[in-house]
């Protein structure tokens, strides 16, 4: 069925919950360094642990107060109410991430609820999603599933667990039922995650790299025919992780409930896994008395209650909503409509706005990351802030102003950056890719070049400008690209007459 | 006293993964029944004046700074473990996922 039809028969209903890792230095309850840090995600396996982290026998978690902070700060910027007693809670269950049999988490007292978030499409339509709650909890380990054919746990034979996530602060975001989506449902999860990336990044509380989980989304989705009121039944589709996957996630769930329903089926409430490389989803574990996780309160943690002293701190130290400095930046950066809406819609805003902070001019960000940056990513197929950082791209940039580097040699510097060769300054030395400003070196090229074509140098006398262009090429290549071509224009016309 | 049902301690007994013949199963019935009892007891000593704690000590915010310590190694960290590959835990593939 296709999905206008699903969508002439039923209203979908969505709900989202956002997983945000904290940047903290260390863990939520322990002491370890916290493999989502900053420049920390590459660990060797159970290598970032404490005994907190194996739950050993005696030894007890303690609360990172930074995290608290963070999770104040992000219920903040969701327009949530911080509660003034917020306490963790235990959840039990029997899986090997955590070896503890429960994760400690927040039930019934989260930090954050009662929030929302205005969430801008790509045409500019402002929709609010209504925020249900925001609590702190921690990370679980890695499995990785040996034996069986494709990796998966089907057929596996043992499982290897790396504790090193387990502990990683979280802060998990759950949004009310989304009302009114219809057609725009999908893009309504996909803008959803990408203003909390925008947020998160903004405070500078998370890495936000979906490609490393450092922010993941669960979207449950739900379809009623139309005029029903009582909600349909819902799946909750996990192991979506980019931005353009969660637009298809919901989009795929859609149109597969739809197939269901219509056939007089019904929906079995479980949850699905997203398969990206073949953009579906496949029924996962179905809701049981497995999910009687018996929270009860963590007794080995005391309740956390922000003053309103702290609070305020806190909300006086947030960065502007996402809206309000999109608009600030379309101005200072003097984009039309549709280049800055190309921006905002490449999820690439941060990244053109810490290169332009980092001192390269706003239209050669934009076309750094819109364009080479853009292409390399989707042929590799990555997200294109995993391929450099801003101050990268604005070393690079200011290079080339300066008349250092011709944007030929610049992309083979940013070559270099994405192999991970060093700092753009160090590539183009290591290369040897600086253009030859050396005007003695050029004009001996230059002589050369037009003694061996008299002809184009006769031509070039007589006023025939258009000929040099023979002679620019030969000079051209035998400086190997590396010179400034208008430079060596000047000096040709110059060479000619003399 | 509590009726406490041998299908409420089935089920609870299943989620904490204990195995109980049906004569324990009876038995624990009336054992928890008798522990809620009690339970319920204290709870008449509590009015509406105290409030619901987790916690014997009045004690809130208790934190620590963001300051990494000493980790262990890998091979500290499986040194207990029944199995592992000299780094990693090695478990039993389970047909469960995570939650």
């Amino acid at each position: 069925m296709d999905f206008d039809k699903a969508l002439e028969l039923y209203e979908p209903v969505i709900g989202l919950e956002v997983h945000v890792e904290l940047s903290t230095e260390t863990k939520m309850f322990s002491s370890a360094p916290n493999p989502a840090a900053k420049g920390n995600h590459s660990a060797a396996p159970n290598t970032q642990i404490t005994p907190v982290c194996l739950g050993l026998p005696g030894s007890l978690p303690v609360v990172n107060e930074k995290a608290v902070r963070y999770s104040i700060s992000l219920g903040l910027a969701l327009g949530c109410e911080i509660a003034p007693t917020s306490r963790f809670a235990r959840k039990n269950y029997f899986y090997p991430d955590l070896a503890k049999n429960y994760q400690i988490s927040q039930y019934d007292e989260p930090i954050a609820f009662e929030g929302s978030l205005d969430v801008e499409l790509e045409d500019g339509t402002v929709i609010t999603v209504p925020i249900e709650r925001a609590h702190m909890e921690e990370d679980a380990g890695k499995l990785t599933h040996v034996g069986g054919a494709t990796g998966r746990i089907q057929g596996a034979e043992y499982s290897l667990v790396d504790y090193n996530r387990a502990g990683v602060p979280l802060v998990e975001i759950v949004t009310k039922p989304i009302f009114g989506g219809e057609h725009r449902a999908p893009e309504i999860a996909k803008a959803y995650v990408a203003t909390i990336r925008d947020i998160v990044r903004a405070l500078g509380i998370s890495e936000a790299r979906m490609e490393r989980g450092n922010l993941r989304c669960d979207a449950n989705v739900s379809l009623r025919p139309r005029g029903q009121e009582k909600l349909g039944t819902r799946t909750e589709t996990k192991n979506v992780n980019s931005l353009r996957s969660i637009e298809r996630a919901v989009r795929y769930e859609i149109q597969r409930q739809a197939v269901i329903l219509a056939g007089g089926g019904s929906i079995t409430q479980e949850t699905r896994h997203w398969h990206e490389d073949t953009g579906v989803t496949s029924a996962g574990r179905p809701k049981s008395d497995a999910d009687d996780y018996r929270y009860f309160p963590e007794p080995d943690l005391l309740p956390v209650e922000p003053s309103l002293e702290l609070i305020e701190e806190l909300r006086a130290a947030l960065p502007e909503p996402p809206a309000a400095l999109r608009r600030r930046l379309k101005a200072d950066w003097g984009f039309g409509d549709q280049e800055f809406q190309d921006v905002v819609n490449s999820g690439l805003l941060v990244e053109v706005e810490e290169t332009i902070a980092a001192g390269a001019s706003a239209t050669a960000a934009r076309k750094w990351w819109m364009g080479e940056l853009s292409r390399i990513a989707n042929a590799q197929q990555v997200e294109p802030a995993s391929l450099a950082t801003p101050q990268q791209i604005a070393e690079i940039v200011v290079l080339v102003e300066s008349g250092e580097l011709t944007d030929r040699l610049a992309r083979q510097v940013l070559e270099g950056v994405i192999a991970g060769e060093g700092t753009p300054a160090e590539i183009v030395e290591a290369r040897g890719l600086k253009v030859v400003s050396d005007d003695g070196a050029l004009i001996a090229a230059i002589d050369e070049a037009l003694a061996s074509q008299p002809d184009v140098l006769a031509k070039i006398r007589d006023g025939k400008v258009q000929a040099a262009g023979a002679v620019i090429g030969a000079v051209m290549k035998a400086m190997k690209g590396q010179a400034d071509a208008a430079r060596v224009r000047e000096l040709v016309l110059e060479r000619a007459q003399a | 006293m509590s009726e406490f049902s041998t299908e409420q301690v089935r089920h609870l007994a299943g989620l904490a993964r204990i195995a109980l013949t049906e004569d324990e199963l009876g038995r624990l019935a009336g054992e928890l029944g008798a522990i809620v009892d009690n339970v319920a007891i204290v709870q008449r000593a509590a009015g509406p004046d105290v409030v619901a704690t987790s916690h014997p000590i009045p004690l809130v915010n208790v934190y620590r700074d963001d300051v990494p310590t000493e980790t262990l190694t890998a091979e500290q960290a499986v040194s207990g473990a029944p199995e592992h590959d000299g780094s990693r835990f090695k478990v039993s593939a389970i047909l469960g996922e995570e939650q």
